[in-house]
């Protein structure tokens, strides 16, 4: 009766096999490397910019460690030492210049013939990084819908020469104001056949005239703040592979939010200032014909314009009429203007050179402002427990100049401070501008060291937490404990493989659970043990004892599992990261120490104990 | 180590000492609860906590002094060794919140250059209070989800009786800490929710042997039916709980101070769990006045008659 098919040892062999395998390369430390990928299409990683790159390395005396082609326009460069890793990226980056993004990386070093099974992913607490969890400002996003659709209404009723007093903004909703009610109705036809499912018109009573009340859709809204945080995505994802992050994750979370994690990036304030910043530009005619000093003092500013102030100060009238927004511009380079002064060269799109050479040739010779946006927010919570968000919209003149031509398709704007603030506004006017503000909502940064002693902590732990337990079993259960040790090391094993099969992130916390698993894991083959030592008192036959105490055990086992699964599940449910790792781990361990306690030790019990004829004890 | 013999030891006929002892404790904790509540951390509070390394002995006076002078309502602590410092900020009015830490850290930066950083943690208010709601549904949740389970699988009574045991463990270990004083942050959280299933995964190994001894055991009554379940139990419990507490010992001395926290969680308990299922479960039930047809399961009428025949 203690004899197994062949089938469960094959199956039991298969999994073994299993699990060593993809769990194998996680016992190979990583290398630093170097991820090199073209920027476009246009310009492929082929093998003249491979050679460049090989030349480079080797005049500067890089050694490396190995050259491998990832795909198409992609190469990993592995190197022996961190230092030439850094070395390596600065002159990579100096001979290929901004037409391919480089990435520092941390290549597994596993052998050739595994390289198709990958290593677990360790999380930004082991490997050190940023994490970020970033709400979009979804009033801001309506704010600018609004905005847009009151502009849109003016035009409309221009063009239908529909005679309207005014479009203003009240509430969370337009008011278009009309003198009589003969040219509401008109307008209301017009206006409902062009805007059938996104806004709603209704009459809204006035004092004088007539007057008509635009609400935006339910549906309409929700599309808003859907583009809204996909655009931001984007332009996220945009602005983190310029700051050359390999990695990276960029998702979305909620409704609202998206979490961004920049695995080793070391100087949090960079990364923060590059996303979150929505710096934009627009170029305004300066109204030259109107005191500004004047306007400040009284406050009354003229019709038509906006008070502004340049850097240092002083302020400026500008026309309220935008000619050029930062939306048009496809490239932006830093460099210096003939004065060595810092400078970021613009090119814009076939839509924007025709609109800003127009605007441009009709005012030569007049001055115009080149005005720096950048959105702020700050939350904070009231006494009453209700939360404030308070965004500042920061608009600076940086730059006056007179325009000596019609501009088009490139030109080169100047005034700004340094080198550094050049390079950053290049770059965010590269990526695109963000649909909506985003501000940080969460933030964890681990620095490299603190990385690096977690990661040996939780190795340190799980090693002596398991040799304790081994130990423990073995003097307490002697041969039976030996086999439940085997059991117990096949179950870390796969734990770990099936980890890595899934390219699940290990975190300190699943580490927690790793260890925990370890010691609720033996939990079956005590009770197993214990059923099996209770059926001997009994007066069972060591054969039947063992046999009765698997039996007899096995739907506490599952009861026991089970309820420890749903806390696993709920837990996960949850959804915070470090929460998640932990459950994820627990909810494996729980899984996979069903078959190794249950079958796996009882196929070796078996092999010991189930040939022999008479046993008179068991070694228990 | 050798367990030829079974012990009977009178564990339900000690039931009542051990309810005055979990009352008082429960209260206890109740009590602390109310009057000191929890040292919530910043992941429910919001707020920044920044931990830095120097090469050698820090002054944390001088840190305070020079957090102080830049206006921060900063608490300053070593952490760990003399090396490290811990710094926690508590949110406040009108300063960019997410630039806390970047701030602080110049200002550490520009007092001794040698400073490093090992890691920064800026949690918005709203994050707060929306971690802390989930931390509660995802508590009530497990709690719902195990009652249905316990149920289906035995008896309203049995689930009433291992609810009774969870929530028993998870007061008497907030109450611990809420007494202590000791920070509850996300990790804790994850530590009460691992000891719900830890307490339960006991709780159900007693209870799966009442419902079999109550099946087996037929002329005997039911207090001492409990007590015969809970010392065949004994050795299991007392070996599982050895072996997760060796573990945990182990991640409390040597898996560095993040989860040092979690670590005592789980050991606090894992050893009132330990207590709850062997004391306090099983009383639950007898409280309850559980009895032995209440197990037989209605679809085996046919089995009960066709052996009550042979009986007779």
């Amino acid at each position: 009766m203690n004899r197994y098919p062949l089938w469960k040892y094959l199956l039991i062999i298969a999994v073994t096999v299993f699990g060593l395998l993809f769990a194998l390369p996680n016992l190979y430390p990583s290398q630093p490397a170097i991820q090199i990928s073209s920027a476009s299409e246009i310009t492929p990683l082929d093998n003249t910019v491979l050679e460049n790159i090989k030349n480079t390395l080797t005049k500067k005396g890089l050694a490396t460690e190995s050259i491998e082609t990832l795909g198409p326009n992609k190469v990993l460069i592995r190197f022996d030492t961190p230092d030439n890793q850094l070395a390596a990226q600065e002159a990579i980056n100096e001979s290929l210049g901004k037409k391919f993004n480089t990435a520092l990386n941390l290549a597994p070093a596993t052998p050739k013939w595994l390289r198709s099974f990958n290593p677990m992913n360790l999380g930004l607490d082991l490997r050190g990084g940023v994490h970020f969890l970033m709400e979009v400002d979804m009033k801001s996003a309506i704010d600018k819908s609004l905005s847009r659709s009151s502009e849109e209404f003016r035009t409309l009723l221009r063009k239908n020469k529909i005679n309207y007093l005014g479009v203003k903004r009240v509430g969370d909703h337009l008011v278009i104001q009309f003198k009589n009610e003969e040219l509401r109705d008109k307008a209301r036809a017009e206006l409902k056949n062009q805007y059938r499912n996104e806004i709603d018109f209704s009459d809204e009573k006035v004092a004088k005239g007539a007057a008509l009340k635009a609400v935006l859709t339910e549906n309409n809204i929700k599309n808003t703040k859907r583009f809204a945080l996909q655009q931001n995505i984007t332009t996220l994802r945009k602005r983190v592979n310029e700051l050359g992050v390999s990695e990276p994750v960029i998702q979305q979370q909620g409704l609202d939010r998206i979490v961004v994690e920049l695995p080793g990036v070391q100087d949090p304030t960079l990364a923060k200032k590059i996303l979150g910043t929505t710096a934009t530009l627009e170029f305004r005619l300066v109204d030259e014909g109107r005191d500004a000093y004047a306007a400040q003092a009284s406050g009354r500013i003229p019709a038509g314009d906006i008070l502004l102030k340049e850097r240092n100060g002083n302020p400026v009238l500008l026309k309220r009429r935008v000619m050029l927004t930062g939306d048009y511009i496809t490239n932006a380079n830093a460099g210096f203007d003939q004065n060595q002064q810092p400078s970021v060269n613009i090119t814009l799109d076939g839509k924007g050179s025709k609109l800003f050479a127009r605007a441009t040739g009709a005012n030569v010779q007049k001055l115009m402002g080149v005005v720096f946006i950048e959105h702020k927010t700050d939350i904070t919570k009231q006494e009453d427990g209700t939360i404030k968000k308070v965004t500042k919209v920061n608009k600076e003149v940086i730059n006056i100049a007179r325009i000596q031509d019609q501009l088009s398709k490139r030109f080169q704007i100047t005034g700004l401070d340094s080198p550094q603030e050049s390079h950053n506004l290049a770059l965010l006017l590269r990526a695109g501008a963000l649909a909506a503000p985003v501000y940080i909502v969460e933030e964890r940064t681990v620095g490299p060291s603190l990385g690096a002693d977690n990661i040996a902590a939780g190795f340190k732990s799980v090693i002596i937490g398991f040799v304790l337990v081994l130990i423990f079993m073995a003097i307490y259960y002697r041969v039976f404990g030996l086999v439940a040790n085997l059991a117990l090391t096949l179950n870390l094993v796969l734990i770990i493989a099936i980890l890595s099969m899934l390219q699940a992130t290990l975190t300190l916390p699943g580490i927690a659970g790793i260890v925990l698993t370890v010691g609720m894991a033996v939990d079956a083959n005590v009770l197993i043990y214990e059923r099996i030592k209770e059926e001997l008192r009994n007066g069972l036959t060591p054969k039947a004892a063992i046999q009765s105490g698997y039996e007899k055990a096995f739907s506490t086992i599952a009861d026991a599992n089970i309820t420890t699964l749903i806390a696993a599940i709920v837990l996960y449910g949850m959804g915070t990261g470090p929460i998640k790792g932990f459950a994820i781990t627990l909810a494996i361990g729980i899984v996979s120490s069903m078959f190794t306690a249950i079958m796996g030790t009882r196929a070796i019990i078996n092999l010991i104990y189930g040939g022999k004829k008479d046993i008179k004890k068991l070694s228990i | 180590m050798n367990t030829k013999t079974q012990k009977n030891i009178n564990f339900v006929g000690m039931r009542k000492p051990a309810m005055i002892f979990s009352i008082l404790m429960i209260l206890a904790s109740i009590g602390s609860l109310f009057v000191n509540g929890l040292n919530l951390g910043v992941d429910f509070t919001g707020g920044t906590v920044i931990e830095v390394g120097y090469p050698e002995a820090a002054n944390v006076d001088e840190i305070r002094k020079s957090l102080t002078a830049a206006k921060y309502d900063a608490s300053v602590q070593h952490f760990g060794t003399a090396k490290d410092v811990l710094i926690r900020i508590a949110p406040h009015e009108g300063v960019e919140r997410s630039k806390v830490g970047d701030n602080v850290l110049s200002i550490l930066k520009e007092a001794n250059p040698a400073v490093e950083m090992r890691r920064v943690e800026f949690v918005g208010p709203q994050i707060g209070d929306e971690l802390r709601d989930d931390g509660g549904t995802a508590m009530l949740l497990a709690l719902a989800g195990i009652l249905i389970y316990v149920t289906l699988r035995f008896e309203f009574r049995f689930s009433v009786g291992a609810i009774i045991a969870l929530v028993h463990d998870v007061l008497i270990t907030v109450g611990i800490f809420s007494i202590t004083r000791m920070e509850f942050d996300l990790t804790i959280l994850a530590a009460i929710l691992a000891i719900i299933g830890y307490s339960l995964n006991d709780t159900i190994v007693v209870f799966d042997r009442v419902r079999e001894n109550f099946l087996k055991l037929r002329k005997v009554n039911a207090v001492e039916s409990i007590n015969t379940s809970i010392n065949q139990t004994l050795s299991r419990t007392i070996v599982t709980s050895l072996t997760t507490l060796l573990v945990l010992i182990a991640l409390y001395y040597f898996g560095g101070k993040v989860i040092h926290g979690f670590s005592l969680a789980m050991i606090i308990g894992v050893i009132v769990g330990t207590y709850s299922s062997i004391y306090v479960a099983s009383s639950s039930l007898i409280m309850m006045g559980i009895t032995r047809e209440a197990l037989l399961p209605p679809e085996k009428d046919d089995d009960g008659r066709e052996e009550d025949g042979s009986v007779v």
